[in-house]
C-alpha cells in the first residue's frame, strides 16, 4: 500500500510540474514562489526540529561503549570506539558521520541445520549508503554552479573529477551513475528483503521514489532533453539574488526537476530525513564515556523517596544483634 | 563428551526449537494482535510486591486474564506518561523521531535470532511504541493515522507493549549497529516505566525490588542469615585451603565497602564466586567491609523505572558515608556495572565524602574513577596481578578450558573487555576465545537479562540463549571448551541452565572463583580439590577430600 | 535548551553554508551573459543564420561539435547537410570561428557562466581574436 501509494505521489507531483508550466504557464509558480516557500521551510523547519530536541535534557551519559574503556595505564583504550575526551567524541562523531562506522559493523545472520549459527560480512547496505549519501552530497556542491556568480573555486574542480572518465557529450558524471545506482538498491533491498519489506511504512517508500525522481530528471535533463543552462541560471541566480526572473524557453524537465526538489526540501524536516540532523545529537554517539570520572549532571534530577539505614535497623536490630552485626542504636 | 541435553519441562528439544522460521508473515504487523504464547512471558506482578514500594495500580492480576484490571484512565496515564518523557529524555524524542528503518539492527537481536517473531527485530519492537507516539505527538500521524505508520492505543496495543517490552533484555547490541545509535534498551527502559504506571510489572522484577527495599538485597536475605551464609562459606574454605578468611559486616572505619549483587549469596555458581573474593581479600588483608544494609549491587529497580533504581541505589553511597569507608569495591555483576558506571554519578554525586580511590595494596590511583569513588573488583585485580602482589598457580584450574563470554552491560555500557581477560590468562592455563561476531562490543546477551531469567518464559530465554550457545558449542567442539567464564552474576545463574540444554557439559563459572582456585596463600594447606571441592588434575583420588 | 549553545552553533553552522549563494551576492544582481553575434563576418551575411535554428544550437551545439569531430576524423566525411538541406564545411576553425570569430563574446561569457569547460581547444588552435 504504501509503496503503490508512494509512487502514484511522485508521478502526481512530476504531473502537476508538468501540466502546470506546460499547460497553465505557471512558471513563475514552479520556478519562483514555490523554491522560496520551499527554500524557507527547510531552513525554519530544521530549526524547529532541532530546538525541539535540545529542549529535552540528556538526563544520563549513556555512549553505547564499542571499544575497551579507559581503565589502567598499561590496558590499552579504543580511544575512538569508547571515547573518555572531548577529541575522542569529535573522532568517533566523525567516523559517524562522515563514514557510517556503526554501519560498517553490519553482519548478516545465518541460521543452518545443526543449529548453527553464522554471521556472514555484510557491506553492501553500508556501502551503497555511503555511496548514496556522498554522491548526493557532491551533486549538491555540483550545482553551486548555478548558484553563486563568479562561480566558486572548487565548483569546477569538483566536477572536472566527477567528469574524469570523459564519456559523451555533455560529459558523464560518475555521481549520476553511482547516485541512481545507489538509490535503486535501496529500494531494491527495501521491497525484496522480506523483513525490510515488513517494517517499511509509505514514509520510506516516498523520499526514495521522489529522491529517484530528482536524480532522474536531472539526467534527463543534462543528457537527453536538454535546457538551455544559460536561462536555467539566469532563474536561479534570480533567486538568489532577489531579483526573481523566469526567463523564457527552459525546458519543462527543469520545472520538473525544481518542484521535486522543492517537495523533498518541504518534507525534509518533517520527516524520518531529519536523522541527517539527528545523528549529532544521538547521545549513544555523542558523549565521553567518562562517567566514574566525572560527573555528568541531570537537569531535573531530583529527590527520592529512600529507605534509610535508621529504617532498616529499627527492623532488623535484634536480628542484627544476635548475629553480632554491629548496631548504631541498643535498643 | 556425548551429554545428553537437559530439556526443562514443557520445551521441546534443542533440533526442534532451534527450527526458526525468519520469513514474516504476509500481514502486515499493524495488523496483527498480539498473542501471549505460554512459556514466552513472565507471570504479572504481585499486588504486595507493587504496595512495597507504593507503586500505582497496585492489585492482584494475571497476564493471561482478558482484564488486567487498569485504571479508568489508562490510556490518559500513558499517554501523558509518554509527554513527560519526550520532555525529560533527549534520547527518547530522538530515537521516536530519527528512525529510518534501514534494518540493520533487525538480526543482531538475540531474541529475533533464536525465535524469528517480526516484533523482536529491535526496530519493530521500538516501532510499537513509536506508532502510538506519531497517533499522539505528530502532526502527520495525526492527519494521516495508519498510512504514517500511526496507530489507536487500545488494549490490544498495550499488550502487545507489555509482551514485547520483557522480551527485550536491554543488552544494545541492536544499538551498536545503528547508524544513529538509536538504543532499543532506551526504548524499552521507558516503555517499562510506562507499563509501571498502570501497575504492569513482572513478578521476577516487582518482586526483588520489594525485597532489595526492604531488606537491601533482591534475595530478601535478612541480617543474620547473611552472615550464617557466609559464615558457612567460611567453613567451606577453611575445609579446603586449610586458611581462616576473615570478614566482616557493617563494620565502621573500613578504607573499602565492597558491594556484590546478592546472588553471590543464594546461587550455588555465585556462591564459589564469593568464596574467591574472600580468600582474595583475606590474602591482601585488605580493610574492607560488607554490609547488610547494602547487600546488593544489582538493581531491579533499574528494569522498573528510573526513580525506582535510584531509590534503591542511594543505600549504597548512604552506607558508605556511614561506615565512613574511603572508597567502594564492586563485585561481578553486568547491570549493576551498567548502572553504577553510567547512573550513580549523576544520580548521586558529587560524591564528595569519599576518597579518589587508591589500591592500599599497589598504590595505583584508579584514575577513571575517581569522580564516583567505585572501582570494579576486576580493576582491582588486574592491578594486583599486574604488579606481582598475589602468587598464583595456574595449573589449579588445569581441569578448566576455559572461554569468556562479556556480559552485555559491562561490553556496550562500559568496555570492560581486557580487565577480565588478563585475569582469566593469569590464573587459567586453557583459555579460548569465542568467535569474534560474539564476543567484546559485539558479545551476546546470555537471554535471561533485565530482569526476565524467569522459569515460566523458559522457551524465551532459551530462544534467546541460542547465538551465545552457539558460539559456546564452535569453541567446545573445536577446543573442548568446558567452561563458560564471566563476571555476571545473572550469567552465573542463568547460563547455566541454557547452556545444560544447548551446549551440554559445560560449566559457567565466575572469574574470581577462578582466582580463588589459583590463589596461593600463606599458611595454605596443599589443595586437593577446587573451591567446589572437585579434585584437582592429577589429585584425582587423593589424600583427604 | 540544553547544550543549546552547541546546538545553536551547529545550526547557524548549518544554515551559513545552505544559505551561502543568498548573503555572498548581497541581493546584487548578476549579470547574465550576453553572446554577441555582430561580428564583421556576420555583417557580411545576407542571411544571418547558423547552421541549425538558433534554440537547437543553444542547447544541442555541445552534441553537434562532438557528432562533427566522429564524423571526420573516424569516418572522413567533411560536409554536413542541415536539417533544411543545406550544405557547410565541417570544421570548426573554418566554419564555426569563421562567423562567431569573437570567441571570448561568444563561446567563453556562457561557458564561464555555467562553469562548463569544454575540451575544444585542447586540440584546436585557438582564434587569435581583436582587442576587445
Amino acid at each position: 500500500m504504501g509503496l503503490l501509494l508512494s509512487f502514484f505521489v511522485v508521478i502526481v507531483l512530476v504531473l502537476l510540474a508538468f501540466g502546470g508550466v506546460e499547460a497553465a504557464n505557471l512558471q513563475y509558480l514552479f520556478g519562483i514562489i514555490i523554491p522560496y516557500a520551499a527554500f524557507v521551510t527547510f531552513i525554519v523547519g530544521i530549526f524547529y526540529r532541532v530546538v525541539k530536541w535540545g529542549r529535552s535534557p540528556v538526563p544520563f551519559r549513556i555512549p553505547t561503549t564499542a571499544g575497551q574503556e579507559k581503565s589502567l595505564p598499561w590496558i590499552k583504550q579504543n580511544k575512538i570506539d569508547n571515547p573518555s575526551s572531548a577529541l575522542g567524541v569529535i573522532v568517533r562523531m566523525a567516523f559517524e558521520v562522515l563514514l557510517f562506522r556503526s554501519l560498517f559493523r553490519n553482519t548478516k545472520t545465518e541460521l543452518r541445520e545443526g543449529p548453527s549459527l553464522a554471521y556472514g560480512s555484510a557491506k553492501w547496505l553500508w556501502l551503497a549508503g555511503l555511496a548514496f549519501h556522498w554522491t548526493f552530497f557532491i551533486i549538491v556542491l555540483r550545482h553551486l554552479r548555478l548558484f553563486t556568480e563568479p562561480i566558486l573555486f572548487f565548483v569546477p574542480l569538483i566536477e572536472s573529477l566527477d567528469a574524469f572518465f570523459q564519456m559523451g557529450v555533455p560529459l558523464l558524471y560518475i555521481t549520476d551513475v553511482v547516485f541512481l545506482m545507489a538509490v535503486t538498491y535501496l529500494f531494491f533491498r527495501r521491497v525484496l528483503i522480506p523483513q525490510v519489506r515488513y517494517i517499511s511504512l509509505a514514509a520510506d517508500y516516498f523520499p526514495l521514489f521522489l529522491i529517484l525522481g530528482i536524480g532522474v530528471s536531472g539526467v534527463l535533463m543534462r543528457y537527453f532533453f536538454k535546457v538551455d543552462v544559460v536561462g536555467a541560471k539566469e532563474l536561479t541566480m534570480g533567486l538568489v539574488t532577489f531579483n526573481p526572473v523566469v526567463p523564457e524557453g527552459i525546458g519543462v524537465i527543469f520545472y520538473i526537476h525544481l518542484f521535486l526538489v522543492s517537495t523533498l526540501l518541504i518534507y525534509f524536516p518533517f520527516s524520518k530525513l531529519m536523522h541527517m540532523a539527528g545523528v549529532f545529537l544521538s547521545p549513544t554517539r555523542n558523549l565521553a564515556n567518562n562517567n566514574r570520572e566525572r560527573m555528568h549532571i541531570n537537569p531535573w534530577n531530583y529527590p527520592v523517596k529512600v529507605h534509610t539505614y535508621e529504617e532498616y535497623e529499627e527492623e532488623f536490630r535484634h536480628f542484627m544483634k544476635d548475629a553480632g552485626i554491629p548496631v548504631e542504636k541498643e535498643e | 563428551m556425548a551429554v545428553q541435553p537437559k530439556v526443562p519441562k514443557g520445551i521441546s528439544y534443542p533440533d526442534e526449537l532451534s527450527k526458526v522460521d525468519y520469513k514474516p508473515p504476509e500481514k502486515a504487523w499493524m495488523d496483527t494482535p498480539v498473542v501471549l504464547k505460554p512459556n514466552m512471558f513472565c507471570w504479572g506482578n504481585k499486588e504486595k510486591s507493587l504496595k512495597a514500594v507504593d507503586f500505582p495500580n497496585a492489585r492482584a492480576w494475571s497476564v493471561a486474564d482478558e482484564d488486567w484490571k487498569l485504571p479508568e484512565n489508562w490510556k490518559e496515564i500513558f499517554l501523558e506518561g509518554i509527554r513527560e518523557r519526550l520532555d525529560k529524555y533527549r534520547t527518547f524524542r530522538l530515537f521516536m523521531d530519527i528512525c529510518v528503518r534501514c534494518g540493520a539492527c533487525a538480526d543482531k537481536c538475540h531474541f529475533f535470532i533464536g525465535g524469528g517473531d517480526p516484533k523482536n527485530m529491535p526496530v519493530l519492537r521500538a516501532e510499537l511504541l513509536r506508532s502510538v507516539y506519531r497517533k499522539y505527538f505528530t502532526g502527520s500521524g495525526k492527519a494521516l493515522g495508519k498510512l504514517a505508520g500511526a496507530r489507536e492505543l487500545n488494549i490490544g496495543v498495550l499488550k502487545e507493549l507489555w509482551y514485547y517490552a520483557y522480551q527485550c533484555t536491554e543488552c544494545r547490541r541492536c544499538s551498536l549497529f545503528c547508524p544513529y545509535g538509536i538504543d532499543t534498551a532506551e526504548v524499552t527502559i521507558i516503555a517499562r516505566e510506562l507499563l509501571n504506571l498502570l501497575g504492569l510489572n513482572i513478578e521476577w522484577i516487582a518482586g526483588p525490588v520489594a525485597n532489595c527495599w526492604r531488606t537491601g538485597n533482591h534475595m530478601g536475605l535478612l541480617p543474620h542469615t547473611l552472615r550464617d551464609t557466609v559464615e558457612m562459606f567460611k567453613a567451606d574454605l577453611e575445609t579446603i585451603t586449610g586458611v581462616k578468611v576473615d570478614y566482616s559486616f557493617n563494620r565502621k572505619g573500613a578504607e573499602i565497602l565492597f558491594v556484590n549483587p546478592s546472588g553471590e549469596y543464594f546461587d550455588p555458581n555465585g556462591n564459589i564466586t564469593f568464596m574467591g573474593y574472600m580468600l582474595l581479600f583475606h590474602e591482601l588483608g585488605l580493610d574492607v567491609t560488607l554490609s547488610t544494609y547494602c547487600s546488593e549491587g544489582g538493581n531491579f529497580g533499574f528494569f522498573t523505572s528510573n526513580e525506582m533504581a535510584k531509590r534503591l541505589h542511594s543505600k549504597v553511597y548512604a552506607e558508605a558515608k556511614r561506615l565512613k569507608v574511603k572508597w567502594i569495591l564492586g563485585g561481578e555483576c553486568g547491570h549493576m556495572w551498567r548502572v553504577w558506571h553510567q547512573y550513580h554519578n549523576t544520580w548521586f554525586g558529587p560524591v564528595d565524602f569519599l576518597e579518589e580511590p587508591v589500591s592500599p595494596i599497589t598504590g595505583t590511583k584508579f584514575e577513571n574513577a575517581k569522580s564516583n569513588k567505585v572501582v570494579h573488583i576486576c580493576e582491582f585485580t588486574s592491578d594486583l596481578i599486574k604488579h606481582g602482589k598475589i602468587k598464583l598457580d595456574p595449573s589449579r584450574n588445569d581441569n578448566y578450558i576455559v572461554t569468556l563470554h562479556d556480559s552485555c552491560n559491562v561490553s556496550r555500557g562500559m568496555g570492560f573487555f581486557e580487565e577480565p581477560r588478563y585475569i582469566i590468562k593469569n590464573v587459567c592455563n586453557n583459555f579460548y576465545e569465542m568467535p569474534p561476531n560474539t564476543i567484546r562490543e559485539n558479545t551476546f546477551c546470555c537471554g535471561s537479562g533485565s530482569g526476565v531469567n524467569a522459569s515460566e518464559n523458559m522457551e524465551l530465554r532459551l530462544r534467546g540463549a541460542l547465538p551465545r550457545a552457539n558460539a559456546l558449542k564452535y569453541v567446545r567442539e573445536k577446543f573442548g571448551v568446558n567452561t563458560l567464564a564471566n563476571i555476571c552474576q545473572i550469567d552465573r545463574a542463568a547460563l547455566q541452565t541454557l547452556a545444560d540444554y544447548w551446549v551440554p557439559g559445560v560449566a559457567i563459572r565466575g572469574v574470581h572463583e577462578l582466582v580463588g582456585n589459583a590463589l596461593i596463600m600463606r599458611g595454605e594447606k596443599e589443595r586437593t580439590t577446587d573451591l567446589r571441592g572437585e579434585p584437582l588434575l592429577g589429585k584425582e583420588g587423593g589424600e583427604n577430600v | 535548551m540544553y547544550n543549546g549553545i552547541k546546538i545553536i552553533i551547529g545550526l547557524l553552522i548549518f544554515a551559513a553554508l545552505v544559505t551561502f549563494p543568498f548573503y555572498s551576492k548581497m541581493g546584487k544582481a548578476t549579470a547574465k551573459p550576453d553572446p554577441k553575434v555582430d561580428t564583421p563576418e556576420i555583417q557580411k551575411l545576407a542571411e544571418k543564420k547558423c547552421v541549425e535554428p538558433k534554440e537547437f544550437m543553444k542547447t544541442e551545439h555541445m552534441k553537434m561539435l562532438n557528432d562533427w569531430r566522429d564524423t571526420v576524423v573516424r569516418e572522413g566525411n567533411l560536409i554536413y547537410v542541415s536539417s533544411d538541406g543545406k550544405k557547410y564545411t565541417i570544421s570548426l576553425q573554418n566554419t564555426c570561428m569563421n562567423c562567431h570569430s569573437n570567441k571570448k563574446k561568444f563561446c567563453d561569457e556562457c561557458h564561464n557562466y555555467s562553469a562548463v569547460i569544454p575540451y575544444c581547444w585542447d586540440c584546436h588552435i585557438e582564434p587569435k581574436e581583436n582587442k576587445t
